[in-house]
């Protein structure tokens, strides 16, 4: 049913650390790695090796750059998934009750079995995170890996999203976000932790954390060594100008 | 967003149908037999032409039916079942009014209510959607009742009462641009979609994909904008000024009446197809668009 549950038990979702966070892309190779063997219908490229490659991808890292007047830039990379938002507008839009949201754990799933591939849950995510897959006809999405999170024939140390078990900086959290006292709550609380898009209402329950504030240089950028031509370049100049 | 032809021809035609609909179950015009035979044809050809176009986008038809489902929640779902209900109610209305004479009054009040209904239903499907900030006001609802019912009423042979009902589109459509662009213009900036603004100018350095890709193609569409000034006013001359002018301001016909249709009709295209193409999509934010 595509009503939201009014509570979840628990909160599930990821902490992404913009500070840490290298745009190495590996947390989008392992997503696409592990949804393609896994859950649900294949993540399918289109003409993969041809003139026009696409594919389907759950998780994908965009780079932006960041510049105050008179200060260097700064580059900071976002990876952008499901933030399994409590108030999620994919949820009530779906006509098929196809997409839901789940009571215990507040994962943001659609049952592929109802799903027609009508789109209008991707035209009512603020975010981009959901994608059509082209092969399948079937909306795919961000799972939070919850064939990983459950999998007791897994170690207990893969028991985590593909994505924050490959992140090489250790820039992806995963966790309770409902439990106060929870590791990744508490990260959120002492880094100042932020929802995307607030103003829309869909209360994100993954959270990013801010790029750490940069120092600055206490030494001056090089001087203008000269203003005028000096010399043989003197001399050239001068030469020139009255030519 | 992308125009996908399938949305454009569901609008245009189920719009006109639906509109058609609501004069037939009101009595207007007063026919039976053969005619009312002939207009009765048409509204079911174009709601039903409409909606099976409707279908032509969807990657999974086959679970088309568990799209009746979730009525409470959903106005695509609310928008299957009352257009379901209209058609089946106007059957009630047709058969008797066809072959036995009778009126059908109030089930044909009852009908053109479901009709207008099923028009809003559609209108909410874009209306609702926060993301769309073009779309989310209240004359998008207005917009395309006005349609139904002005096309309406032009195919029922209606030609003052249309004429009124197109000049008042014009009108609604000028409002809706200006408070559309309004809208549009103050979705924020790539800064306060990413929340980053706090370090500065933010702009995109790297998309997260070298490849086309479904986000992109469907709600990063940008063709539309270079001639939508030019475009609107086609829209709005062929759609509402012209026809309305030549219905209010020459004696009724056959000819201007069919003249006056095929204006609103390719105006009508131009303008759903602008509709969808000029509308941004919040996401264009974080592609820096």
């Amino acid at each position: 049913m595509t009503s939201l549950p009014e509570k979840t038990d628990k909160k599930l979702g990821l902490v992404i650390d913009l500070d840490t966070c290298v745009g190495c892309q590996g947390c989008v190779t392992a997503c696409k790695g592990w949804n393609t063997q896994n859950y649900g219908a294949p993540l399918s490229d289109t003409d993969p090796y041809g003139a026009d490659p696409g594919g389907t991808f759950l998780n994908r890292v965009f780079s932006y750059e960041a510049q105050t007047e008179g200060r260097p830039a700064q580059t900071v990379h976002m990876p952008r998934s499901c933030l399994h938002c409590d108030d999620a507008p994919c949820v009530t839009v779906c006509p098929t009750g196809a997409s839901y949201k789940r009571s215990e754990d507040g994962i943001v799933l659609v049952n592929e079995d109802r799903c027609i591939g009508c789109g209008l849950c991707a035209w009512a995510c603020p975010f981009g995170a959901r994608e059509m897959d082209r092969d399948a006809g079937i909306m795919k999405k961000c799972t939070l890996c919850v064939d990983r999170i459950y999998n007791e024939n897994l170690p207990e140390e893969d028991r985590v999203p593909a994505c924050v078990r490959t992140c090489p900086s250790g820039a992806r959290h995963f966790g309770d976000l409902g439990d106060p006292d929870s590791d990744v709550s508490k990260l959120v609380a002492d880094r100042g932790g932020y929802d995307l898009m607030p103003d829309l209402g869909t209360k994100p329950v993954n959270k990013y954390l801010p790029p750490r504030a940069k120092d600055t240089l206490n030494t001056q950028p090089l001087e203008v060594v000269a203003d005028e031509p000096q010399g043989f370049l003197g001399w050239l100049d001068k030469a020139l100008e009255k030519l | 967003m992308h125009p996908a032809p399938s949305v454009i021809i569901f609008t245009t035609l189920s719009g006109l149908g639906f509109g058609l609909f609501f004069w037939l179950g009101l009595g207007v015009p007063d026919v039976s037999g053969g005619t009312a035979f002939a207009f009765f044809t048409i509204a079911y050809a174009l709601s039903c032409a409409g909606l099976l176009a409707s279908t032509f986008h969807l990657g999974n038809k086959k679970n088309a039916i568990y799209a009746l489902s979730q009525w409470r929640t959903s106005w695509l779902s609310r928008e299957g079942i009352a257009a379901i209900l209209t058609l089946f109610l106007f059957a009630l209305v047709a058969v008797p009014r066809i072959f036995l004479g009778a009126e059908m009054a109030i089930s044909g009040v009852l009908g053109s209510i479901f009709a207008l209904l099923t028009v809003f239903t559609t209108s909410m499907i874009y209306a609702q959607l926060k993301t769309i900030r073009r779309w989310h006001q209240p004359l998008t609802p207005v917009m395309f009742l006005l349609h139904a019912l002005g096309g309406g009423a032009l195919l029922a042979g209606e030609a003052k009462i249309a004429g009124w009902l197109l000049l008042a589109l014009t009108l609604v459509l000028l409002a809706m641009w200006r408070i559309g662009d309004q809208r549009a213009a103050a979705r924020g900036t790539t800064g306060d979609a990413t929340g980053l603004a706090h370090l500065g100018e933010v702009r995109m350095l790297e998309s997260g994909h070298t490849a086309r890709n479904y986000v992109v193609d469907e709600m990063v569409y940008r063709v539309g904008r270079k001639h939508a000034a030019k475009l609107r006013m086609i829209a709005l001359g062929l759609a509402g000024a012209l026809p309305a002018a030549i219905l209010l301001l020459t004696p009724p016909g056959h000819i201007t009446a069919f003249l006056a249709l095929a204006l609103h009709l390719t105006g009508v295209v131009t303008g759903r197809w602008l509709f969808f193409a000029e509308a941004e999509h919040v996401v264009g934010l974080y592609h820096g668009k």
